[in-house]
C-alpha cells in the first residue's frame, strides 16, 4: 500500500500543472457557454414555436384590426401605406426584445437548478460567463427575429437581399444590447421570484415605449421623454427604416423616424447608442458576477 | 524513503483554525485537519453541523472568517483559481444540465476546465466507461436515474484530472443499493487514479468505507481517526434493552450494575466490557421488566452518541432528504 501511495505521489509531483493561457481559456469558455445555449434552444423546439405565436398574434389580430380602423387616418392610408406595414418591423423588434432578455435571463434558471454553480466554480474569469450568455441571447434573438422575415410578403412589405444584408447587423445590435441588459438583470437576481416583476415593470413598458406599435412622434411631452429614454427605441427605429425602404417612399418613412428635438437621428448613431447601452450593461453584469460570496 | 513520504510531508489538505461566522451564528468554530495523499477522508456529522461550510471553504467557494487552509499545496485564500484547477467537485445539490446529454455535460466541463482539445474525447470516454455510463451517454440527463446523475457528476469532477475529489453528501437521497455502488466507484477511482477523496456524509454506515473520519458536531471536530480507532473508543460491546418501565430500569442498572445507560428513543443503550457476562446478570438482577435485549459490536453511531451525547437522527434526516429529492425531481421535470 505504501508503495502505491509513493508511486502515485511521485506521479502527481512530476505532473506539473501546465500553465493555462487565461485569454484562450476565457474564449473557450465563452464559446461553450454560447454553444450550450444554442443547443438548448434547438432542442427545445416547443419554445421556438411558442415564442413565434405571440408576434403572429400581434400581426394578424392586432395589426389587421388596427389597419382597418386607421385606414383613413392622417398617418396611415396615404399612398396605400397601412398600419400593418408600419407595425411589421416593430413586431420583429418585439420578437428580438423578448427573446434576447429571456434568453439571457436563463441564468436565473441555471442558478435555480444548480447548473450555474458548475460554471461559477470553474477556473475561468467570470466575465466569460456574462459574455457567453449575452452572445447566446443575441444569437437566439436574431434567429427568432429573422424567421419573421418570411412573413414580409403577407403583410405587403418588400424585402430584397440587400435589405436583409442591411437588417442583419441592425438586428444583431438590438439583440446584443438587450441581451446584455438581460444578463445584467439576471446577475442581480438570486431567485425566480423577481422574474414576474421584471416582466411587468421593465419588459412590458420597454416594449410599449419602444415605438414597436406606434410612431414616436407627436406624443405628450412626458411620453416623448420616456420613449427617448427607452434603449429599445434606438434599436427598433433603424430596423423599421431599413425594412420599409423598398415598400414606401423615403419621405413617408422619415415621418415615423425617431427624432430628438425634431432632428431625425442617423442610423449609425442609433446603432451606436444601442451598442453603448449593451457595453454598459455587460460591464455591470461582469462586475456583479465577479463578486465572491 | 517511502516511509518519509508517507508521514506528514504529503498532506494535500491542511486546515488550521477555520472559523466561519454568519452574523451571530458560528457555523464552523475552529477546525484543524490534515489529509494525506491517496486517503479517503470522511467528514461525518448531522445536518447543520458545519460539514458543508467546511468543505465549501476548502473548495474556495466560501471565504473563512478566520483561519487558513492549503489545498494541493496552494492557499485557498490567495489563489482560489489555481486550487479549483486541481480539485474536482461534486456538489450536494444537482448541478447538471438535464436538457443536454451525459456526454454533452462532460464536454461542457472539459471546455471550461481547459482540458486539451486532443484529450477531450479520450478522457470523456474513459470516465464514462469507468462510471458505467457509456451506454446512456447519448441520452438527455433528464432521463437518468438519481444514481446515474450522481455518477455523471463524479465523472465530470474527475475529467480535468484533479488531485483531490471533494464530494458533499454524494449519496444523499439515494437508495442503499445505489449508495453502495457509488462507493464501489469511488474506491475504484482511488485505486486507478491515485486521487485523494474528501467527502461529507451523515450516513454512519458510509463512514466505514473511509480510511479516516473526522466527526463534527456543532462546528467542531469531536473525534478524528480510523473507523477502528474510533470504535475502540467505545470499548467492548454495546447492549441495548427496551423496557416498558424504562426509567425504573435505568436507575436499577446504574445502582445494581454500575453502568450508566444512555436513553435513546425509549431504549437504553450501554457499553460494557464483556456482554457475555453482563447480559445474564442484567436479566437476573433487574426488577423492571426487560422486553428485548440486543447486543452488538460498536458502530460509528455509538461513537457519535458517546462523543456528542446525542444520536445522529437518521430517520429525521431521511424524511427531509426524501422531500428534497422529490422536490428536485419535480422541479427538474418542469424545466
Amino acid at each position: 500500500m505504501s508503495v502505491k501511495a509513493a508511486t502515485s505521489g511521485a506521479g502527481s509531483a512530476t505532473r506539473a500543472v501546465e500553465p493555462i493561457d487565461t485569454r484562450v481559456a476565457s474564449l473557450r469558455a465563452i464559446y461553450i457557454i454560447w454553444y450550450r445555449d444554442i443547443l438548448r434552444y434547438w432542442r427545445d423546439r416547443w419554445r421556438l414555436v411558442a415564442s413565434l405565436a405571440q408576434p403572429l398574434l400581434f400581426l394578424v389580430v392586432f395589426g389587421s384590426g388596427l389597419s382597418s380602423a386607421l385606414g383613413r387616418g392622417a398617418l396611415f392610408g396615404a399612398g396605400g401605406f397601412t398600419y400593418i406595414q408600419f407595425m411589421y418591423p416593430g413586431i420583429i423588434g418585439m420578437a428580438i426584445l423578448f427573446t434576447a432578455i429571456f434568453g439571457a435571463m436563463s441564468i436565473v434558471w441555471d442558478r435555480e437548478f444548480g447548473f450555474l454553480k458548475e460554471v461559477l466554480v470553474a477556473p475561468i474569469d467570470r466575465s466569460a460567463v456574462a459574455i457567453g450568455k449575452a452572445l447566446g441571447g443575441t444569437t437566439q434573438a436574431m434567429i427568432q427575429g429573422l424567421i419573421l422575415l418570411v412573413l414580409a410578403p403577407f403583410v405587403g412589405v418588400k424585402i430584397n437581399l440587400l435589405t436583409i444584408v442591411e437588417l442583419l447587423p441592425l438586428a444583431a445590435v438590438l439583440a446584443f444590447g438587450l441581451s446584455c441588459f438581460g444578463v445584467a438583470l439576471a446577475s442581480t437576481m438570486k431567485s425566480l421570484q423577481g422574474f414576474q416583476v421584471v416582466m411587468n415593470f421593465l419588459m412590458m413598458p420597454m416594449f410599449f415605449l419602444s415605438g414597436a406599435l406606434f410612431p414616436l412622434t407627436n406624443l405628450p411631452g412626458w411620453m416623448t421623454v420616456l420613449t427617448r429614454l427607452d434603449p429599445a427605441s434606438y434599436g427598433i427605429d433603424p430596423l423599421r427604416r431599413v425594412a420599409l425602404s423598398e415598400s414606401a417612399p423615403s419621405a413617408l418613412v422619415e415621418r415615423f423616424a425617431l427624432t430628438i428635438n425634431n432632428h431625425v437621428l442617423p442610423i449609425p448613431l442609433e446603432a451606436g447608442v444601442m451598442l453603448a447601452f449593451g457595453a454598459l450593461m455587460l460591464g455591470i453584469a461582469v462586475m456583479m458576477f465577479q463578486r465572491r460570496d | 524513503m517511502t516511509v518519509e513520504r508517507m508521514s506528514g510531508s504529503e498532506a494535500v489538505i491542511e486546515a488550521t483554525g477555520l472559523v466561519k461566522r454568519y452574523g451571530q451564528v458560528e457555523a464552523v468554530r475552529g477546525i484543524d485537519l490534515e489529509v494525506s495523499h491517496g486517503e479517503i477522508f470522511g467528514f461525518l456529522g448531522p445536518n447543520g453541523a458545519g460539514k458543508s461550510t467546511t468543505i465549501s471553504i476548502l473548495c474556495t467557494l466560501l471565504t473563512p472568517t478566520a483561519g487558513t487552509a492549503r489545498v494541493a499545496g496552494i492557499d485557498v485564500m490567495q489563489d482560489p483559481a489555481r486550487v479549483r484547477q486541481r480539485i474536482g467537485l461534486v456538489f450536494q445539490d444537482p448541478s447538471l444540465d438535464d436538457v443536454l446529454t451525459g456526454r454533452e455535460n462532460l464536454e461542457f466541463h472539459a471546455f471550461i476546465y481547459s482540458v486539451p482539445a486532443g484529450e477531450r474525447a479520450r478522457r470523456i470516454d474513459e470516465m464514462l466507461a469507468l462510471l458505467q455510463l457509456t451506454e446512456r451517454a447519448g441520452s438527455q440527463v433528464k432521463t437518468y436515474s438519481g444514481g446515474m446523475k450522481r455518477r455523471l457528476e463524479i465523472a465530470r469532477g474527475m475529467l480535468h484530472q484533479p488531485e483531490i475529489l471533494f464530494l458533499d453528501e454524494p449519496t444523499l437521497g439515494l437508495d442503499p443499493q445505489t449508495r453502495q455502488s457509488i462507493w464501489i466507484h469511488l474506491k475504484e477511482l482511488r485505486a486507478t487514479k491515485g486521487i485523494t477523496i474528501f467527502m461529507t456524509t451523515h450516513y454512519m454506515d458510509e463512514a466505514e468505507y473511509c480510511d479516516r473520519i473526522a466527526i463534527i458536531d456543532r462546528g467542531k471536530i469531536v473525534a478524528l481517526g480510523t473507523p477502528d480507532e474510533l470504535k475502540a473508543r467505545v470499548g467492548g460491546d454495546v447492549v441495548t434493552i427496551t423496557s416498558s418501565r424504562a426509567d425504573e430500569a435505568a436507575v436499577e442498572i446504574k445502582e445494581l450494575l454500575g453502568v450508566v445507560p444512555v436513553r435513546d428513543n425509549g431504549s437504553l443503550r450501554m457499553e460494557v466490557p464483556d456482554a457475555k457476562v453482563f447480559v445474564p446478570r442484567l436479566v437476573r438482577e433487574l426488577k423492571a421488566p426487560v422486553d428485548t435485549v440486543t447486543l452488538r459490536r460498536p458502530s460509528l453511531d455509538d461513537v457519535f452518541l458517546k462523543l456528542t451525547g446525542h444520536a445522529i437522527r437518521d430517520e429525521e434526516a431521511g424524511t427531509k432528504d426524501q422531500m428534497r429529492a422529490m422536490a428536485s425531481r419535480w422541479m427538474g421535470r418542469r424545466r
